[in-house]
């Protein structure tokens, strides 16, 4: 029998190395990818709460967390391919036309 | 004990691969890295007895998200493409801050946690009964998501033809 602690520690430090992702790295593809990671990450515990406590609510949450991740996946590499299209930018940086 | 086992060898193969998404320079490496990755956490899945989403795990994550990213890079010329380097300005604040958040992280999960081992294993959940919680008591969320994702479609399309006609102007 697996400690829930285990899961637990397991998606902190997934989570975690998706925030470092994020934070770290300046291109958009793999800043996208450390969202990914971090959808994932919490996934795990839904998925281990789910076990331990006996409750489904947690498997389906994790179904709508995956379709959720899917959806910003497709809107967030349109918005990618339009602008690399438009303004050849693919380094966060690099974006600051909103900036006041 | 020898789930304790399974579980150390995907646990540090997810970790490793995690590293190499957000360490790689190349943006294919770091995805073939992230496949690898979600291909562990569906074994953990089936350690958590839910074999339904190891599956859609597979299916979803690598099978639809991950190709379309290595689409997009591919698409994307990725010479061209800056083969980011790490801030180096602020990135001692940013080591601070992840360490803070990480102790506080297991410290409060951990802390609540502790008494919650069960001694008889759960049951493996059978699809059917995920597919009669989800058009009974979720329907609504249900719903809500399959509008979600039409809405989400639509948009990536009519943003893909805007950077099209704009492009060739």
């Amino acid at each position: 029998m697996i400690p829930v602690t285990w899961f637990i520690v397991l998606s902190v430090v997934l989570f975690m190395i998706g925030v470092a992702g994020v934070l770290l790295r300046r291109n958009l593809i793999i800043m996208l990818m450390s969202v990914e990671l971090m959808l994932n990450a919490v996934n795990i515990n839904f998925a281990a709460f789910a076990y331990y406590l006996q409750d489904l609510r947690g498997q389906v949450f994790v179904v709508f967390t995956i379709t959720l991740a899917a959806a910003e996946v497709a809107v967030a590499l349109g918005i990618l391919i339009a602008l690399v299209k438009n303004r050849s930018v693919t380094n966060a940086d690099e974006l600051d036309s909103l900036k006041g | 004990m020898i789930e304790q086992i399974f579980f150390i060898i995907f646990a540090a193969l997810a970790i490793i691969s995690a590293l190499g998404v957000i360490s790689l320079r190349n943006p294919v490496h770091a995805a073939l890295s992230l496949i690898v990755c979600f291909f562990q956490i569906a074994c953990l899945f089936v350690l958590l007895r839910s074999p339904f989403l190891a599956v859609v795990q597979v299916f979803i994550y690598v099978g639809a998200v991950m190709v379309l990213f290595l689409f997009v890079v591919m698409i994307l010329d990725i010479k061209k493409v800056s083969l980011g380097v790490l801030v180096t300005r602020r990135s001692k604040y940013i080591y601070f801050f992840l360490v803070g958040l990480a102790i506080e992280l297991i410290v409060v999960l951990t802390g609540g946690f502790q008494k919650l081992i069960l001694d008889t294993p759960g049951e493996e959940v059978k699809i059917e009964v995920i597919g009669r919680v989800l058009f009974t008591e979720f329907l609504f969320p249900f719903e809500l998501v399959s509008i979600l994702l039409l809405v989400a479609m639509v948009g990536a399309i009519i943003m893909i033809k805007d950077a099209e006609k704009e492009g060739a102007k």
